[in-house]
């Protein structure tokens, strides 16, 4: 049945995966995303649904443990913080070349290196970008509420399966940190293998006598063959563009100036939306929802009626990169963050908007 | 004489044949090279129990990476050293399963350690294959984290030098000690008995899946006549001669 409570943003992922018929969880523990791991291991969905829970050895290992449960056509996650995300980018991409759907949450931190444990957005790059090795794609997921957490979970896992790719939920350390109300949905029963079978016929199930042997791989000697596999994701990639762009509008239809952010920035940004319209200075709030796809053409539009944009994220510029692409020179494009683990204020925001784009 | 033996080959008369696990896609190994018999004796456990579609196998980076050509069951190509940990969860989430990684000493022993460790210490009900040359024979020769003192090998020319490169590793005998691993041997295929060894081990090792009896490991120490530079036959003598000093055959635990 539905239920209201009031959770942690990480407590909602781990609640969500246990709702939505998540085989299994691997993962290593790592702050600020912790209560995740130790919320399934005190659920004990391993009663309940049947739900596998396991703390590998390291993050290395439990991305692997991922390839190996999403070969066998399993719905599998795992989730860490920046330096262990960093740590999975080989898994990740050894995923995203043998097209096995997964899902991986990053609730992010400040770095570079070990970093701080407080909030940030600076792994932006390495999630939309491909942070390991070859031409690969993630389906991206940011959410901005704890709602979100635990609503993107299924949907993550909707969009891995559609598209046989893995996908990542980017979340940062103050939306998996802070409480909030959420309504859980319903419990959705695990695939049988029956299912399974039907619904994933290329995993490794064991070699039916109906068919030839399956083989989960990203391996072709030849390079003509790697060319094809690789003509094959850059179709896809264009098909997930094509479809699952998702993003937010807030108070854009009257906006002389835009304010694009995602994530927890875009909740403060909501504020300084509001700030700034008390002072007269009619500013509307772009939140893409998709980081991957990115919403190319809604920024382009937008592009045509505001005067100029700024890009705000919790890092020293990464995603304003892919807003100036959107936009394309039509109106100027400036960056405001704090990061390193500082957050910015509502009213930092409207400031860096008046200095750098209203008076720039 | 031919119509003699025309005679004698008939189906009735075949005592031996290839296993119908094998495919017939053409072996990439060198002349000489231990993993084609491994190969054989997994695909003849594997028909002789009958699991053939109930066994998922995990292949390595190394020269047995292409491992899944020739068994026809299904497969997972595993990133370097961490056959294990995928091992673990086909394992974990597919219970009714027979599950084995197939694994080089470079893949196991260097790469994979931390991997290989933590599945035989979680005492995961899985059996690992390892086949130990001394040598990493897929990237050209190579020194290996088991490569005996002294010997060649084109990152260590002149010798492994124990003072600048460290000791060869005895995984096997490290792993034994933990709680998790079941059964744990030492074989080899250079003999027609030695082969025979060898897949009693190997059928011993998956009889001991069935009965959930933790982590099964069985190496195989492996002659690399490439790597080497050696002939098959001087290979095998050099095996005995050196590589049985260092790791000498037999079971280490049977529990």
């Amino acid at each position: 049945m539905r239920e209201l409570k009031l959770m942690k943003g990480n407590e909602a992922i781990a609640e969500a995966a246990i709702r939505c018929g998540v085989d299994g969880y691997f993962g290593y523990p790592i702050t600020p995303q912790s209560e995740i791991m130790e919320t399934l291991m005190a659920e004990k969905p391993w009663e309940t649904t049947g739900m596998v829970v396991l703390q590998a050895e390291s993050e290395v290992a439990s991305i692997n443990m991922l390839y190996g449960g999403a070969g066998c056509g399993k719905r599998v996650m795992t989730s860490s913080s920046s330096p262990g995300v960093s740590l999975m980018q080989e898994g990740i991409t050894y995923l995203a070349g043998a097209e096995l759907p997964c899902v991986v949450v990053n609730v992010v931190r400040g770095g570079p290196g070990l970093g701080t444990i407080q909030p940030a957005q600076s792994d932006y790059f390495q999630s939309v970008k491909g942070g390991g090795h070859g031409d690969y794609k993630l389906i991206v997921l940011a959410p901005n509420s704890v709602q979100e957490m635990a609503d993107f979970v299924e949907l993550a896992f909707d969009l891995a399966f559609k598209y046989k790719n893995p996908a990542l939920i980017l979340s940062d350390g103050v939306i998996g940190q802070m409480m909030e109300k959420v309504e859980l949905k319903e419990y959705t029963p695990r695939w049988t293998n029956e299912e399974i079978e039907k619904i994933s016929p290329w995993a490794t199930t064991g070699k039916g006598a109906h068919r030839g042997r399956n083989v989960i791989t990203s391996l072709e000697l030849e390079a003509s063959e790697q060319e094809k596999v690789n003509h094959r994701l850059q179709a896809k990639y264009k098909e997930i563009e094509k479809n699952e762009v998702r993003c937010e509008k807030f108070m854009c239809d009257d906006a002389d100036y835009l304010l694009v952010a995602y994530g927890s920035s875009a909740r403060i940004c909501q504020k300084s939306v509001e700030l700034a319209r008390e002072n007269g200075i009619k500013v509307g709030l772009l939140r893409p929802i998709t980081l991957f796809p990115y919403p190319v053409n809604e920024i382009n539009a937008l592009a045509d009626q505001v005067k100029g944009i700024l890009s705000v994220e919790m890092s020293a510029g990464q995603m304003v990169e892919d807003v100036r692409l959107a936009v394309n020179g039509k109106v100027k494009v400036e960056h405001f963050g704090r990061y390193g683990g500082a957050i910015p204020s509502p009213g930092e925001v409207v400031e860096a908007l008046k200095q750098k784009i209203i008076g720039g | 004489m031919a119509e003699v033996l025309n005679d004698i080959i008939k189906p009735e008369n075949q005592i031996y044949g290839k296993s119908e696990v094998l495919t017939d896609n053409v072996l990439h190994y060198c002349p000489g090279c231990s993993h084609g018999v491994v190969h054989k004796l997994i695909a003849e456990v594997i028909e002789e129990m009958g699991i053939q579609e109930q066994t998922i196998g995990v292949a390595p980076v190394g020269c047995s990476v292409l491992a899944y050509n020739y068994l026809e069951i299904d497969w997972q190509e595993a990133a370097h050293g961490r056959a294990p940990a995928l091992a673990t969860a086909i394992k974990r989430l597919r219970p009714d399963r027979f599950v084995f990684s197939y694994q080089g000493d470079g893949d196991l022993a260097a790469i994979g350690t931390a991997e290989t460790i933590h599945a035989c210490n979680r005492g995961e009900n899985i059996v690992m294959v390892f086949i130990n040359n001394g040598i990493y024979g897929m990237t050209g020769g190579q020194m290996a984290p088991t490569t005996l003192e002294g010997m060649k090998a084109a990152t260590c020319p002149y010798g492994r030098d124990v003072s600048r490169d460290g000791h060869p590793i005895k995984i096997t005998e490290l792993l034994a000690q933990l709680p998790g691993t079941g059964y744990v041997t030492r074989q080899a295929v250079h003999t027609p008995a030695a082969v025979r060894k060898t897949k009693k081990a190997l059928r011993k090792a998956f009889e001991n899946q069935k009965l959930n009896k933790g982590t099964q490991l069985i190496e195989v120490v492996s002659t690399c006549s490439s790597g080497w530079k050696l002939t098959p036959v001087q290979a095998n003598k050099w095996m005995e001669e050196n590589m049985f000093a260092f790791y000498p055959l037999g079971d280490l635990k049977d529990e």
